[in-house]
């Protein structure tokens, strides 16, 4: 099965605190440590666990700067077996269907049975897979946390609300968004990173891919974020200050009036 | 402006809670709206769902096919490019369907998605400015839609408060007839219910709920050690479940169990909404989080900053010799 894996580099969110800078026009890139989308790992996985199983390969693919190919080169060493880069300045600022369109464009130029995402990434829209599978006319399933291969249909569970999940069959080609949660993915080590660092990544810009630049990026998007900030939610939380001590008798306390403690 | 339509999802002959979210934020989008409702499956509770939200839409549009029994989202998404006006705007409610039916759906109409919006601001000529948030929820923003060509907006479930003013008083239609080719690559088999776990987490009023600050799957004996002194349940996030610490039954959120407790003790849990989705009933909430700008501290009642690992033997300690 010829596997096809779109990735993103996102600012890793367990390891930075996510601040808006001080006009509100971006958040603080200073020092941010970045990292794989964290379910693209969970897809990258899953992708090479199919592999392994029934043949073909798996190549990640992502849309992104110069940077982003750490990312690509960082699923290779899980055991991708090759990398795409989609790059041209022309791509910056693009909405969600800016990028699934590009992604539409490389997967016209290949031959892929199943195309796999996260189910969402750092924006939190989980649209970019609706939007390919619709733009290819290929069936469609998302929030994945079950695949079986069955000949030229998989067999598909789906989370739904309640921890419940629901079965699907669904015809190859297709493309699936992949929940957390569906496998434990690989380690990679620093030697594991090492064997793939020279390995060629090829780079693909709007000419190559035949998609006409003016649709693209910030003037082609249909949708724009205007700013960032951080909202007023009513009062908070009241913040218990002192030293420990203190701090665990006064919610010893409050635990004891709220039922929390006989 | 375009007309609205609002897709109605519905269990067991009864209609969402998100029917009523979806007529509130129709009226932040235009006050005067006459919008249409779409109800689709099969059977009596088909007609059921229809009737009930006819007080609240002008318009229900009905389809009732034994192709919609499961109505998944390939199925409604090839029914309602069938029967909708391309420049329709379209609202569904952001949960596991409309997810898997939204991002498709605009792209068939050619129409401008609109991703998980949580407030409205309100349209100025073809631009509809929305709030969304990025970053499990860390930074909001705001975010222009451009729908001349109509859109597909999806709205976060809660983030509307209900309209239940029931002041439409609407017909249903029975539009069966122009659901057109419903043949789609994808089948519904069936529904796997959730495992039930040796610990039933809904039935406790205490629950000690652990995330992604408790760092290693041994921490999670500090946990389980306040939980005992407390006479509490763990529960946990979700990413502690996919680490396979804990299993599925003990997740608390959307995509896990819906608890009901008196106190939420919420331990190095960050606060998405889909955890916070899980926990109604308005429980007394404690978290405690090193990280002060965890939105978990805008929802709870009381906050302490502290490394949960440092403060929760603390705590125990003291309970075991209160």
């Amino acid at each position: 099965m010829e596997i096809l894996v779109c990735v993103k580099r996102v600012p890793d969110t367990a390891e930075n605190e996510i601040e808006v800078n001080r006009d509100g026009s971006d958040i603080e890139r200073d020092d941010l440590v970045y990292s794989v989308n964290e379910w693209d790992n969970y897809a990258v996985e899953e992708a090479i666990l199919i592999r392994d199983k029934v043949g073909g390969s798996v190549t990640v693919i992502t849309v992104g700067d110069d940077e982003s190919e750490e990312v690509l080169r960082r699923e290779m060493a899980m055991g991708a077996d090759n990398g795409l880069l989609l790059c041209d300045d022309a791509f910056e600022g693009s909405d969600g269907k800016g990028v699934a369109s590009l992604l539409k464009a490389a997967v016209d130029k290949g031959k892929y049975d199943l195309i796999l995402t996260g189910a969402q990434a750092d924006g939190g829209a989980a649209e970019v897979g609706g939007m390919l599978a619709a733009m290819l006319d290929y069936p469609y399933a998302s929030l994945v946390n079950k695949i079986e291969v069955d000949g030229d249909k998989l067999k598909v569970g789906r989370e739904i609300e309640g921890g419940n999940q629901e079965m699907n069959e669904i015809q190859l080609p297709c493309v699936l968004s992949i929940q957390t949660g569906i496998n434990e993915p690989r380690y990679v080590g620093i030697r594991g990173i090492r064997k793939v660092a020279s390995v060629d990544i090829p780079q693909h810009g709007a000419a190559d891919l035949g998609v006409d630049a003016a649709t693209l990026g910030a003037a082609g998007a249909r949708v724009k974020r205007l700013d960032y900030f951080v909202p007023e939610m009513g009062e908070g939380a009241e913040m218990l200050e002192g030293s420990t001590e203190e701090i665990v008798a006064k919610l010893i306390e409050l635990l004891k009036s709220k039922g929390g403690l006989k | 402006m375009a007309d609205i339509y609002a897709y109605i999802t519905h269990t067991a002959g009864v209609a969402d809670d998100s029917a009523l979210e979806l007529v509130a934020a129709s009226k932040k989008i235009d006050a005067n709206a006459a919008v249409t409702a779409i109800v689709a499956g099969s059977g009596a509770d088909v007609d059921k769902v229809a009737d009930a939200v006819a007080a609240s839409y002008a318009k229900v549009l009905k389809f009732n096919l034994d192709a919609l029994a499961y109505p998944n989202a390939e199925v409604v998404r090839k029914l309602l490019v069938n029967v909708l006006p391309a420049d329709a705007i379209v609202l569904v409610s952001n949960d596991t369907f409309g997810m898997d039916l939204g991002p498709g759906l605009s792209i068939k109409l050619d129409s401008t998605f609109v991703a998980d919006v949580v407030g409205i601001e309100g349209v100025d000529g073809t631009v509809l400015k929305v709030i969304r948030q990025e970053y499990s929820g860390m930074v909001s923003t705001h975010v222009t839609a451009d729908i001349t060509n109509g859109a597909v907006i999806n709205l976060r479930p809660g983030a509307f408060a209900p309209d239940e003013s029931q002041s439409a008083g609407g017909s249903v239609e029975d539009r069966s007839g122009d659901a057109g080719d419903l043949t789609v690559k994808r089948i519904f088999l069936e529904v796997v219910e959730a495992e039930v776990g040796d610990v039933d987490i809904t039935k406790s009023d205490v629950l000690v709920s652990v995330g992604r600050g408790i760092e290693d799957e041994e921490n999670i004996e500090v946990a389980q050690e306040l939980a005992d002194a407390m006479g509490a349940v763990v529960s946990c996030s979700r990413p502690i479940v996919d680490a396979k610490w804990l299993e599925k039954s003990r997740q608390v959120g959307t995509s896990g169990q819906t608890v009901k407790p008196k106190v939420y003790m919420a331990c190095g849990i960050s606060g998405s909404f889909q955890h916070m989705g899980g926990i109604k009933g308005a429980p007394f909430i404690v978290a405690i989080n090193k990280n002060v700008k965890a939105p978990i501290f805008q929802v709870a009642d009381v906050g302490i900053e502290a490394d949960i690992l440092d403060f929760l033997p603390e705590l125990t300690d003291a309970i075991k010799e209160s």
